[in-house]
């Protein structure tokens, strides 16, 4: 049955179900310790209930468990089919979803146990970063094997990007993890201070620029076309637009050091390449968004062109925040506040999620052989409370996030601060039940979805004809 | 003069720019017009099992 003349579906299939379940699960663990910065007494006084342990597991799930495998999925369906050619080796490829799945499991375990390296989006222990190395070296030899092998001369934009997610990660993720070990479950960074904060941030903004651009921008290059039915609206941007995000984003990292012991001049140089970034960042939206110009009215009853498209919507909104607050200035009143959170939201609900869950939408049907999801009226559903929700989150925490700012800088007269730092907690209380609300609207609707999809590979008939005819 | 490190650092930043703009001139040239246009048709086109042919499938030239 293994043979070249069909596509390894399988991988795609395992990926793109657990993309769903962990959605699930990182968004859950989101929701609730949101919950408790509303109600802190939900830790119950347990210390692997506590924020600070389950902060790490709710950013590892969503975005290695939830993103990443999105990228593998979508990854692996993409480039079989741009190259028109089976994945270069079945093995390999299952053992990356369950070397994947097991990575997950140990950081699910570990985290709440508060085993951190206390990276940021590096947490994991040494035994289980070389697992995550040895398992990322097989995903780059399945996917580079693949596009070896392809059937077709040219290599399609989307795999592009894809690569060059693949191939930084693997970098980032061995240079920013190099830590020497002091026993099973503790290692210690071989970088000092200063340089070590560096390096960690050349990680950290590059895993936004690489895991949570390049690889969706792989997405976007494939399902848009591919749902509008209408080519990329320009090739030649796509190939400009990847050569300058890939050589700009490198650079950003310093903004998340601003005002720090870091040199001056690596803060500066991070601030304008961050402002720089701005122009292959609303290259490639637009890039997106044109794709579809002459058919707008397709939008009008596609929800997975509704994920798709407003899912770039988000990308270019946080797109010009973000170098907008890389700036020292607006960084000042920015940084250590809840619009930083509010920031990453836009990206990661808005961007990242809607993207991931048009695409995976798109998916389903095809990898289980149905003609459509069982329901398009709970697609429509999902969209309109997924938007819901981003919206409430990121307006509460833009609010909350730029009061947090003005009452920690305000002074008085003789010089003594204005508020104490309980006042301003007190004062964001209404906005974190609102982020509260808009979390917990956004994982409804990955219920709706889990649903749906139950129904669609389970092969319920399609629950009403006539309601995917008007919907 | 000899050259220190900083000047192989300029000198490195000017080839990179240099560099891109190349990229840009290239993709923008309209030799690559016919040949992008194919490559942007990839995914509508796209067969519904590999192919088998051992060749890689070659568009004009």
């Amino acid at each position: 049955m293994d043979t070249a003349d069909t596509y390894n579906y399988k991988v795609v299939r395992q990926f793109a179900v657990m993309t769903i379940v962990w959605g699930i699960v990182g968004m859950a663990v989101g929701v609730y310790i949101a919950a408790e910065l509303v109600w802190p007494q939900l830790n119950f006084d347990i210390p692997w209930l506590t924020f600070s342990r389950l902060r790490p597991l709710h950013t590892n799930a969503v975005i290695f468990a939830f993103g990443g495998s999105a990228l593998f999925a979508t990854s692996y369906y993409v480039v079989q089919r741009t190259c028109q050619t089976r994945l270069f080796s079945d093995g390999l490829a299952a053992f990356t979803f369950w070397g994947w799945q097991l990575i997950i499991v140990l950081a699910a375990v570990t985290l709440p146990l508060g085993i951190t390296s206390s990276k940021e989006y590096a947490e994991l222990e040494w035994p289980i970063d070389l697992l995550i190395a040895v398992v990322w070296v097989a995903y780059a030899i399945v996917f580079f094997g693949t596009i070896v092998k392809r059937k077709v001369s040219h290599i399609y934009v989307a795999n592009w990007f894809y690569g060059a997610f693949i191939l930084t990660i693997a970098v980032l993720h061995i240079f920013n993890n190099l830590e020497v070990p002091v026993s099973l479950t503790k290692s210690y960074s071989i970088y000092p201070g200063a340089i070590d904060a560096m390096v960690q941030w050349w990680y950290g903004h590059n895993a936004v620029g690489f895991f949570l651009t390049a690889g969706f921008l792989g997405m976007m290059y494939y399902f848009i076309p591919k749902q509008a039915n209408r080519p990329v609206y320009s090739y030649r941007l796509s190939v400009v637009h990847f050569w300058a995000l890939i050589s700009t984003y490198i650079w950003a990292g310093p903004h998340h050091l601003h005002y720090t012991a870091l040199p001056d001049w690596a803060q500066s140089l991070g601030m304008v390449f961050s402002l720089i970034l701005l122009a292959p960042s609303w290259g490639g939206m637009i890039n997106g968004m044109m794709t579809l110009s002459g058919a707008w009215h397709k939008l009008r009853d596609d929800p997975i062109l509704k994920f798709l498209i407003v899912s770039l919507s988000f990308y270019g909104m946080s797109t010009f925040e973000g170098p907008m607050m890389s700036i020292k200035t607006v960084n000042s009143l920015s940084h250590f506040t809840d619009w930083t959170i509010g920031h990453v939201h836009s990206g990661a609900l808005g961007w990242v999620g809607l993207v991931s869950i048009g695409s995976i939408y798109f998916l389903i049907p095809k990898l289980f052989g149905k003609e459509r999801m069982y329901s398009v009226k709970a697609m429509e559903t999902h969209f309109w409370i997924a938007t819901v929700g981003i919206v409430l989150y990121i307006a509460s925490m833009w609010i909350s996030g730029v009061m947090q700012g003005l009452m920690w800088r305000a002074v008085n007269d003789d010089g003594t601060l204005t508020y104490s730092f309980v006042e301003s907690l007190k004062a964001m209380y209404p906005y974190y039940f609102v982020r509260f609300l808009g979390g917990t609207l956004f994982l409804t609707g990955m219920f709706i979805m889990a649903w749906n999809a139950w129904k669609t590979i389970s092969g319920a008939t399609p629950a009403a004809a006539t309601a995917t005819q008007s919907a | 003069m000899s050259m220190d490190l900083n000047d192989i650092r300029a000198w490195y930043t000017l080839v990179l720019f240099v560099t891109f703009i190349g990229i840009w001139a290239w993709a923008w040239s309209g030799k690559r017009k016919a040949r992008f246009d194919e490559a942007a048709r990839l995914p509508l086109e796209e067969p519904e099992t590999p192919r088998t042919d051992k060749n890689k499938g070659d568009h004009h030239e």
